[in-house]
C-alpha cells in the first residue's frame, strides 16, 4: 500500500509542519516515508505544498505524478491539484475557504470547516490539525497515536502545552469522517 | 669573540631570484629577524601570495602556504582559526591586495582576523612584467599605461591602509618605506609591532611599505629611491595611521 | 540498533560530516543548500570548531585551503553558480594535494538559472572543473541515507588519497526528508605531518601548487595522474538495479536515477525487460561494468536532469558497441517515471 499525499496552502496555514507530522508518524510505523517540500518564490508568501509518500515498499521517484490523496487549504490548491489527482482519490478540502463544488465525479471529497472548527477548539492555528485529522481517518494511513507521538518529539518541550488542543483539533477532524 | 652579525635563522641561505635593488630581500630579512628575535620561529606560518613574491616560501625557514593571487587574507583565515596560538602573517604586493584581493583584504580586517599583514606597495604589477596597478600614481608609465596612467579612465590611486584602518577590527595600521637605514629600521618596529599585537591575541593589522620596482620603472636602484621618495611618498604619506592599542589614531 | 531519525538532506550531509570529525566550515549563502551551512553555524560552535561565513565563495573556498593545510577536516559547500566561483581555489587545493569535502547542490542553470534541482554540472565535476589537469573524486548520492553515508566516507577518502571530494547532489536531494541512521561519532586526531603548524619537532613544511621548473611540474603531474589511477581502480562504485537480464539499459545518478528506478519497474510491469545501471562515483566513472553489459544489451538510455553530459561517458565505456540514447528534463523540471517509459517504448519501437 502507498500514499501519495499532497497537501497544499498559503504560506503560514502550518503546510509543512503537517506533511512534517505525517512523514514522521509513517517512519514511527516502520513505513517508507518521504516528505519533500516545494520550494523558491513559493516560500515567500503565496501558495505552499509538499509531497509526502508513505509505503510498505522503498520509495523510488521523489516526484508524485497522480496524489492519492490532497489537503487543500485553499481554493487555489483545490484548483491548481482536483485534476492531478488519481482515480478515486480522496481529497480533503478546507471548506471554510473553498465554496466551489468538484468537477469530478469519482473523488472521495470531504469538505472540512477547518478555520470555523478550529476557532470552536482554540484558534485558526490548529485549522491543519484538524485537516491532517480527517486525511488519516480517511485514508487510514496511519493512527492517531503515532500522530500525537510525532507531535510530542518534534514539538519543543515549552510548546508541550499545546498538545491537548492539537489532539482536540486532529480528533474532531476524524470525527468528520466517520460521519459521512 | 661574539658575532655582532649574523644571518638569520629563519631566513634560508640561499641566492634570491629579486632583481638587483629590489627591496623584497631586506623586508624578508626584517621579518626573519623579528621572528628570531621573538624566538617563534617554530610558531610561524607564513601565507605567500601571486607577484614577485611568490616564490618567498622558499627562503623563509618556517612553514609556509602558496596561495592565489589575492586570496592570501582567506587562506590566512583557515590556518590561524586552526591554529590560533601560531603567528600567521600574508606578505602581499599592490597588485595582490589592492586589485585582485580587495574583497578579501577588507573583510579580514572587518572580521578583526588576528593576522599580520605585510603589504609592499611599489605602484606596479612587477612579476608580469610591468603592468599599471591599482596603486600607480597619475601619470606613471606602465606597460598597459604606456601614456602614462589617466585618472579620467584609470582613477586613481587607491589608499588601501587609509581604508583598512577605517574597519574597527584593525588594531594597528602604519605606513613605512624601504630608503634609509633609519626607514628601515622603522620599518622592523612597525612589522614588530604588528607581530606583537598578534601574539598578544588583538585583531588586524596591516604594515604597508613604500618599495621600489628599478626594473620596471626603468630606473637605477639610487633614482628609484629618490623617485619614491618624492613621488610614492607624497601621495601615501608614511607614518602609523591607526593604533587602537597606543591610544587611537596618531 | 541507532534509532532511525526523518532529517532533510542538507542537514543530514552536514550532521554525516560532523560525525566523521569536521570541524570546519567555510561558505557563502545560495539557494538550495543554505541548511548546510545554517546546520553548521549553529553545531559547530558548540563542538569547539569554526563555522564562517566568507565574504564569496572565493573567500571561503581559500579559507578551506587554508584550514586544510593547517591539518583540520574541513567543507565547504555551494551550488551551481557559486561552484564556479570555487574553481580557481579547488584547483590550488588540487595542487597542493590538500583534502577537503566540497558539497555541490545542483541547479538549473546556465547562468543565475534557477534554484530548483538539476544535473547541469556533471562535466564540470567530472572533468577537474577547473584550470589544470587534475581531478575529484566524485560521490552523487541518490537517497539522504547514500548522502549521510558517502558524506561521511568523503573525508576519509579526501585524507587517503589527500585529494578534494566533491558531493554532488541537486535541489531535490538537499530539501527531502527521509528516515536515515547517521553514524556514531569517528574520533579522529588532526595529525597530517605535512600539514602548517607548530614544527617543534620536525622540519618545517610548505604547502603549494607552484612549480615553476616545468620539469619539477612534469613530475608532480605525473604523480597526480597516478594517484587518479589509483582512484579509477579502487573507489569505483555502482548500483545495478534489475540489470541480470535487461536488455534495454537505463543509466541516471542521483535524483535521475530514483525516477528511473521507478521506470524501471513500470517497464518491468509492462514486460520490457529494462534495467538501471547507477554510477554512485562518478569520477571515476565505472567502466567496466558497463563494458560487462555490451553483450546482452539492445541499447543504453541515459537519463539526466539536463540536456545530456553523463551520456559522453557511457559512450566512452561503451564505444561504438551499442546505440546510446538520451532523455532528460531540465532547467529543474523532474520528470515523471512513465516520461521515461515513453521516450523507452518509442527507442524500442524505432529499434525494431
Amino acid at each position: 500500500m502507498t500514499h501519495k499525499c499532497l497537501i497544499a496552502g498559503s504560506g503560514g496555514q502550518g503546510i509543512m509542519l503537517i506533511g512534517k507530522i505525517l512523514a514522521h508518524s509513517g517512519m514511527r510505523e516502520g513505513k517508507h516515508v518521504m516528505f519533500l517540500p516545494s520550494y523558491g518564490s513559493e516560500m515567500r508568501g503565496g501558495t505552499a505544498n509538499c509531497s509526502v509518500i508513505l509505503s510498505d515498499e522503498e520509495i523510488d521517484a521523489p516526484v508524485i505524478d497522480q496524489p492519492t490523496c490532497l489537503i487543500a487549504m485553499n481554493a487555489p490548491s483545490f484548483d491548481k491539484f482536483e485534476q492531478k489527482l488519481a482515480p478515486k482519490g480522496i481529497v480533503i478540502v478546507n471548506s471554510s475557504m473553498v465554496v466551489r463544488k468538484a468537477e469530478r465525479e469519482d473523488l472521495f471529497i470531504a469538505g472540512v470547516p477547518a478555520n470555523e472548527l478550529a476557532r470552536e477548539i482554540e484558534a485558526e492555528r490548529v485549522a491543519n490539525m484538524i485537516m491532517l485529522g480527517t486525511l488519516i481517518a480517511a485514508t487510514q494511513c496511519v493512527t492517531l497515536e503515532s500522530v500525537m507521538e510525532s507531535l510530542e518529539e518534534l514539538l519543543p518541550p515549552h510548546r508541550h502545552h499545546l498538545l491537548p488542543s492539537n489532539q482536540k483539533a486532529l480528533e474532531a477532524g476524524m470525527k468528520l469522517v466517520k460521519k459521512s | 669573540m661574539e658575532p655582532i652579525y649574523t644571518y638569520p635563522k629563519t631566513l634560508i641561505d640561499v641566492p634570491l631570484h629579486y632583481c638587483p635593488g629590489c627591496t623584497h630581500g631586506i623586508i624578508h630579512r626584517l621579518i626573519a629577524e623579528i621572528v628570531d628575535e621573538m624566538d617563534i620561529g617554530k610558531e610561524t606560518i607564513g601565507i605567500a601570495s601571486v607577484g614577485c613574491s611568490c616564490f618567498n616560501y622558499d627562503y623563509f625557514n618556517f612553514d609556509m602556504v602558496a596561495t592565489a593571487h589575492g586570496r592570501a587574507p582567506a587562506t590566512a583565515t583557515g590556518v590561524k582559526r586552526v591554529h590560533p596560538d601560531c603567528l600567521v602573517f600574508t606578505y602581499q604586493g599592490d597588485g595582490d591586495l589592492a586589485s585582485i584581493g580587495t574583497a578579501e583584504i577588507i573583510h579580514a580586517a572587518v572580521r578583526g582576523e588576528k593576522i599580520s599583514v605585510i603589504f609592499v606597495n611599489n605602484g606596479i604589477y612587477g612579476m608580469t612584467g610591468g603592468q599599471m596597478a591599482p596603486t600607480s600614481l597619475p601619470g606613471m608609465k606602465a606597460s598597459t599605461a604606456p601614456y602614462g596612467r589617466k585618472v579620467e579612465s584609470s582613477g586613481y590611486p587607491i589608499k588601501m591602509t587609509e581604508m583598512l584602518a577605517l574597519q574597527d577590527g584593525c588594531v594597528y595600521a602604519e605606513r613605512t618605506k624601504i630608503s634609509s637605514v633609519g626607514s628601515i629600521a622603522k620599518t622592523k618596529k612597525a612589522i614588530r609591532k604588528s607581530f606583537e599585537l598578534q601574539s598578544a591575541g588583538k585583531g588586524f593589522s596591516i604594515i604597508e611599505i613604500l618599495s621600489t620596482c628599478p626594473t620596471n620603472w626603468g630606473m637605477e636602484p639610487l633614482d628609484s629611491i629618490q623617485w619614491m621618495e618624492q613621488n610614492m611618498e607624497a601621495y601615501y604619506p608614511v607614518g602609523v595611521i591607526k593604533d587602537l592599542e597606543g591610544g587611537g589614531k596618531e | 540498533m541507532v534509532e532511525k531519525q526523518l532529517i532533510k538532506g542538507s542537514e543530514a550531509i552536514a550532521e554525516a560530516a560532523i560525525r566523521n570529525g569536521c570541524k570546519y566550515f567555510f561558505g557563502y549563502p545560495i539557494t538550495p543548500q543554505n541548511e548546510i551551512p545554517e546546520y553548521m553555524a549553529k553545531r559547530l560552535p558548540e563542538l569547539g570548531g569554526t563555522f564562517l561565513q566568507g565574504e564569496s565563495e572565493i573567500a571561503a573556498i581559500y579559507m578551506v585551503l587554508g584550514a586544510s593545510a593547517a591539518g583540520a577536516r574541513v567543507m565547504t559547500s555551494s551550488s551551481s553558480p557559486g561552484i564556479s566561483l570555487k574553481q580557481g581555489g579547488i584547483s590550488y587545493l588540487s595542487g597542493s594535494e590538500l583534502p577537503c569535502v566540497i558539497v555541490n547542490i545542483m541547479r538549473g542553470g546556465p547562468g543565475l538559472g534557477a534554484i530548483q534541482g538539476a544535473q547541469p554540472d556533471y562535466w564540470q565535476a567530472t572533468r577537474g572543473g577547473g584550470h589544470g589537469d587534475y581531478r575529484l573524486l566524485v560521490l552523487a548520492p541518490a537517497t539522504v541515507q547514500e548522502a549521510v553515508d558517502l558524506t561521511f566516507e568523503a573525508f576519509d577518502l579526501a585524507d587517503k588519497y589527500r585529494n578534494p571530494v566533491m558531493i554532488l547532489g541537486d535541489g531535490v536531494l538537499a530539501q527531502i526528508m527521509e528516515p536515515v541512521t547517521i553514524p556514531e561519532a569517528k574520533a579522529w586526531q588532526e595529525n597530517h605531518p605535512w600539514a602548517v603548524g607548530k614544527q617543534h619537532h620536525r622540519e618545517r613544511n610548505m604547502i603549494c601548487a607552484s612549480y615553476p621548473d616545468v620539469e619539477i611540474l612534469e613530475k608532480v603531474n605525473q604523480k597526480l595522474h597516478m594517484k587518479y589511477d589509483e582512484i579509477r581502480r579502487s573507489e569505483v562504485r555502482w548500483e545495478s538495479f534489475r540489470l541480470e537480464d535487461a536488455k534495454y539499459v537505463l543509466v541516471a545518478y542521483g535524483t535521475a536515477a530514483r525516477i528511473a528506478k521507478a521506470a524501471v519497474k513500470t517497464a518491468r510491469e509492462k514486460g520490457i525487460k529494462a534495467g538501471l545501471m547507477r554510477p554512485i562515483s562518478v569520477w571515476p566513472f565505472p567502466q567496466q561494468p558497463f563494458i560487462d553489459l555490451i553483450p546482452q544489451a539492445k541499447f543504453f538510455l541515459s537519463v539526466e536532469l539536463c540536456t545530456g553530459q553523463m551520456i559522453d561517458d557511457v559512450r566512452l565505456a561503451t564505444g561504438n558497441a551499442r546505440p546510446v540514447y538520451h532523455f532528460g528534463r531540465l532547467g529543474g523540471v523532474l520528470p515523471l517515471p512513465e516520461e521515461i517509459v515513453d521516450r523507452l517504448e518509442q527507442l524500442i519501437k524505432e529499434e525494431s
